[in-house]
Order: structure tokens, then C-alpha cells, then sequence
């Protein structure tokens, strides 16, 4: 046994923790297509195929443009967002507190912060995979028209990164931070509300006129993804100044990934 | 530094409060292909040790060198050195037997085939090949542990480490494991077991250091503790009652070394029993004698002699 280069040791180790989780996610494709599109699908069914054809549609509040197109950025991040939790935070927590099968990978030839950032950016790339499985559907399903324009494509680009990193991120800090037992209580407390106040079902701007509750979601990771998405997608409605939401983004990405990161090394080396 | 493991004065204390000191000044040799067994009684320090020894516990004090290289300032350099099994069944959950084996070998950069290869003559080795697909909740305690020590040693480590590698193990399970311990031994491999159970650390160890609270009482070969307790004989002798008469009048009869009240009677400690027995059992009688018991000093009797406790309690 003779050492490799530092450095092409610890790419060989990471290498085989992606492998590793890419055996995994393709065994379990089919339970991972099913808790991306169920959630997405089911939205859009009931709002955008049942309510306007029982007259019970929502008012989008901008003239010409269908609720359908509203919401399809937002359905896109909370897809992403989801993959961070269901793809990192719950197997995470699971093999930290209760099985403690993170063992293996905490002993291979690599410092354990990298072994951290290696579940983020597999979050991340689940997450990519799952926005790229809800846009369809969302733009399919609904009755009424959807309109979708990409007028800079770096900017896509941009936000999907950004905003699949920080989907990791969040999935990071919490699944570190998170006990098994207390996964029930996550949910209640951090992920629904996370989906219901992250401009998802509205655009941020027509918060405007409940003041406190439009300052307040700022500090919600999903209302930058949101909004990044839709300045992305729909540039015809309003969102964010750019700037904002890829700043927000980034910031959200270093703070959560550094929490998770700190979180992870805490529980793994006592 | 000739040992492949050097433990020097290591320390750790758990910041309280209550501050739990785990570790109060730890010395440790252990020479290069020999089979080492730490023996102590649960919460002696020996889980930490271990952690210490494979970077998974930050020490207070004190230092470790895993063939010259020290834990903390090279852990990564050391992880390649070691293969280490953990209490508990840590296997990958979520892939098969040959895929635990097969992705531990990638971490430490075989490549595809040769990683394949490692994992078939494990399996193999093992007589687990017709299970190779199966998941790891489907083995029983004692299989389960077996994959964690071939998963341990699939890298080529130099040092295996095999934290209570037989606790929770059914009696023939626990043979099978003492077997393949011996034989990664004849391989080569420097091997670092902790263990309460004392058959365990005489059985299967070269050397035996005796942990307590923290500290190593004593460390040597099993034949060499034993030496110390100076007594060939030790007999368990079960009363309903004892008194100091009874204790002085035993101290008396010849060729007893000690004497020492037990829960339920008296151990005695004598050089020999030729003549011995009858005249104990004669003196022994008016205080309800109800069982003699007779047997050679165990690591057990060490450790007692050592701490006045048992390894159980």
C-alpha cells in the first residue's frame, strides 16, 4: 500500500462516494421519480385543471398571464428543494444518529469535511434531476395556457446552479442538525413552511400589500430560488432585481453549507 | 518508534457538565503482526482509545502514532493504514454485500476491475459468494460481522482494529470470528481488539494490556498476568455465612496465599491443593459450606486482584 498524491487520493475517494450514491439513486429511481412528481402534479392538477373548470379559478392579478405560469418556477425550486431534504437530510440524519453506516465513508482516506460536501453536491445534482422531471409536467397538465420565455439563458443556467446548491445546503445543515426522531417535527416546523412562504403559489412582488409578511420570507431560501426561476423563466412578470436573488442564493449556499459542514465534522469526530 | 501503534500518555476528557474524564493518561505499545487485546469492563476507556487511535475521537493530550505517523496531524495518511470495525453494524444499508466491499475499495482508489476482483476473493474467502447480491440486514449478527472485518481489511490495511468484535455474538458465531482473526494474523496483520470478555483477550491475544477507568493497570502476556497473581490455584468457595475466624483459620492452613470475601462466600488463593481441599473443606464446613470450586487464575482473577472488582460489574 503506498500513498497516492494527496490530493488524487482524496478525488479518488470522493470519486467513490459519487459512484457510491449514483448505484443507489439509480436503484431507487422509481420511489425517486414518484416523491418528485406527486407533489408538483397534484398541484397542478387541482389549480390549474380542476378550479378554473368548476369556476373556482385564481386571479393572477396580471392581466393575460394564466396562474399556470405563475407557478411553474416556483413548482420547479420547491421540486429542488424537496430532493435536498428527501435526498440529504433524511438519509443523513438516519446514518448520523440512528444506524451510524456513515462510518465507512468517515474512514476513507479523505478529510471528513469533504465527505460533507460530497452529499451536497450529489443533493445538488438530485435536485437539478428533479427540476428537469417537474418542468415538463407542470408545463403539460394544466388546462389553461402556460406561457414560459427564456430570454437569457446564462441567467437559467445561473439560477439552477445556484439555487441546486443551496437545495444541498439546506438538506446539509438540516440532515446534520436534525435527530431521526425529530424528522416529524422537521417537517412541521421548518419544511412546510419553508414551501407555503417561499413565493412559490405567488410572486414575491405582489406581497406588497402585506408588508410584514413580504419582509419577513426574506430570510426563506425558497423565495430566492422562486423568484430566480421565474426572472429566469417568465421575465414578464415580476420578480427580484437579479442581483438579489443570486446574491441571496450565494449567501445562502456558504451559510447553510458551512452549518451543515461544521454540524457534520461535530457529529463524526468527537 | 518500532511499534506499529504508540499511544503516549493520551488523555480525553468530554466537556460537562458533568465533565466525564474517559481517558486519564493512556500508554500503549503494540509491536509490528502481533495480536494486542485491551480488556477492561464497559466504560473502561477502551471504545475511546480506539476512536483516538483511528482519528474518529480528538484527544485532549497525549499523542498517537500509527507507524510514526501521528492520528491528528496526518489522519488521512493514517486511514489508509487501518481497518477498523465498529461495535455496531455500520454496513452500507443500502447496497449489497459486494457493493460495501467493492465501494470501500474505491474510496482508497483501486480502480474499477481491481476493486471487483478484491471484493469476488472476499466474498469468496468468506464462503458468502452465493450471497453476494444480498442487502446487509438480511445476515445475522455473526455474517454481519464477518462482512465488516473483510470490508475493514479490504483495503490492504497494515493495522486492523476490532472494537468488542464478538459482543451480542452466539457462542459459535464468536468461535468462527476467533478463527478469522487468527488467520488475518497469519496474514500479517498487527491486530488491536478490545474486549470485556477475558476467554477473549487470553484465547486470542499475543499481549494483554488491563484497562480501568481510564488507566492501564498492567500490560503483558496472558501467561505473564497470570504470573502475577501468584497463586497456581484458585478456589471459589460458596457458605451461607463467613467471619474473621474462619477467614484467619484458612489464612493458616498451608499453601494459602490470600483469602478474600466474595458475594456468597470466599476466593481462595493457594499455591497448590494437594492436601489442600480436604483440610478446607473441613474447616469450611460449620459455615454452610454448599460448593467448591476449583480452577487455575483466569485474566479475570488478574483484574480483580488489580481492582477488587469484577470484569462484569
Amino acid at each position: 500500500m503506498s500513498d497516492p498524491g494527496r490530493f488524487r487520493g482524496y478525488a479518488a475517494a470522493l470519486w467513490g462516494m459519487v459512484l457510491r450514491d449514483l448505484t443507489v439513486l439509480r436503484r431507487n429511481l422509481a420511489p425517486f421519480v414518484t416523491r418528485t412528481v406527486m407533489n408538483p402534479l397534484l398541484f397542478v392538477f387541482i389549480f390549474t385543471y380542476v378550479l378554473p373548470r368548476i369556476g373556482q379559478g385564481v386571479q393572477t392579478g396580471a392581466a393575460g398571464v394564466s396562474y399556470a405560469t405563475i407557478i411553474v418556477p416556483g413548482l420547479v425550486a420547491v421540486g429542488m428543494v424537496f430532493q435536498g431534504i428527501s435526498a440529504v437530510a433524511l438519509p443523513l440524519s438516519l446514518e448520523l444518529g440512528a444506524t451510524r453506516e456513515i462510518e465507512d465513508r468517515v474512514l476513507a482516506p479523505l478529510p471528513v469535511e469533504l465527505v460533507a460536501i460530497e452529499k451536497l453536491l450529489f443533493g445538488a445534482a438530485q435536485g437539478i434531476l428533479a427540476g428537469a422531471v417537474v418542468f415538463p409536467l407542470v408545463y403539460i397538465v394544466p388546462a389553461t395556457e402556460v406561457t414560459i420565455r427564456v430570454a437569457n439563458w446564462p441567467l437559467l443556467v445561473g439560477v439552477i446552479l445556484l439555487a441546486s446548491l443551496t437545495s444541498g445546503a439546506l438538506g446539509l445543515a438540516l440532515g446534520t442538525i436534525v435527530r431521526p426522531q425529530q424528522i416529524g417535527l422537521m417537517f412541521a416546523l421548518v419544511v412546510v413552511p419553508i414551501t407555503f412562504l417561499g413565493c412559490v403559489y405567488y410572486p414575491w412582488a405582489m406581497l406588497h400589500s402585506i408588508r410584514w409578511l413580504q419582509v419577513l420570507v426574506l430570510v426563506n431560501p425558497l423565495v430566492y430560488m422562486s423568484e430566480g426561476l421565474r426572472a429566469a423563466l417568465t421575465p414578464d412578470l415580476p420578480h427580484m432585481p437579479t442581483l438579489a436573488f443570486l446574491g441571496a442564493l450565494t449567501g445562502a449556499t456558504l451559510l447553510l453549507g458551512g452549518i451543515g459542514v461544521r454540524a457534520f465534522v461535530r457529529r463524526t469526530i468527537s | 518508534m518500532s511499534g506499529a501503534l504508540v499511544v503516549e500518555r493520551l488523555a480525553k476528557r468530554y466537556p460537562g457538565p458533568p465533565e466525564i474524564t474517559a481517558l486519564d493518561g493512556v500508554d500503549l505499545e503494540v509491536r509490528p503482526g502481533e495480536i494486542f487485546g485491551l480488556l477492561g469492563p464497559n466504560g473502561a476507556g477502551k471504545t475511546t482509545t480506539v476512536g483516538v487511535c483511528t482519528t474518529r475521537v480528538r484527544a485532549s493530550s497525549g499523542r498517537v502514532l500509527v507507524e510514526g505517523l501521528d492520528v491528528r496531524a496526518e489522519p488521512a495518511a493514517v486511514k489508509r493504514r487501518i481497518g477498523v470495525v465498529t461495535q455496531q453494524n455500520t454496513l452500507d444499508r443500502a447496497c449489497t454485500l459486494h457493493e460495501n466491499l467493492y465501494f470501500h475499495c474505491r474510496f482508497f482508489g483501486f480502480s474499477a476491475s481491481e476493486a471487483r476482483a478484491r471484493a469476488d476473493e472476499l466474498l469468496q474467502r468468506l464462503r458468502l459468494t452465493d450471497r453476494a447480491g444480498a442487502l446487509p440486514l438480511t445476515l445475522s449478527g455473526g455474517l454481519a460481522q464477518r462482512v465488516q472485518i473483510a470490508r475493514a481489511v479490504a483495503h490492504r490495511p497494515h493495522i486492523l482494529f476490532l472494537d468488542e468484535p464478538t459482543a451480542g455474538l452466539d457462542p459459535q458465531s464468536r468461535l468462527a470470528l476467533w478463527e478469522l482473526v487468527a488467520e488475518l494474523r497469519r496474514d500479517g496483520l498487527t491486530v488491536l481488539l478490545t474486549t470485556h470478555y477475558m476467554e477473549e483477550a487470553d484465547r486470542l491475544s499475543d499481549r494483554v494490556a488491563i484497562i480501568d477507568h481510564g488507566r492501564v493497570l498492567v500490560t503483558g502476556t496472558p501467561a505473564e498476568l497470570k504470573r502475577t497473581v501468584g497463586a497456581g490455584t484458585v478456589i471459589q468457595v460458596r457458605l451461607t455465612r463467613t467471619d474473621a475466624a474462619l477467614l484467619a483459620a484458612l489464612r493458616g492452613l498451608p499453601g494459602v496465599g490470600e483469602v478474600d470475601e466474595v458475594p456468597g462466600g470466599l476466593r481462595v488463593l493457594a499455591q497448590g491443593r494437594d492436601g489442600l481441599i480436604s483440610s478446607l473443606v473441613e474447616v469450611a464446613i460449620p459455615y454452610g459450606l454448599q460448593d467448591v470450586a476449583i480452577t487455575e487464575p483466569t485474566l479475570e482473577t488478574v483484574f480483580i486482584k488489580l481492582t477488587g472488582r469484577d470484569l462484569r460489574e
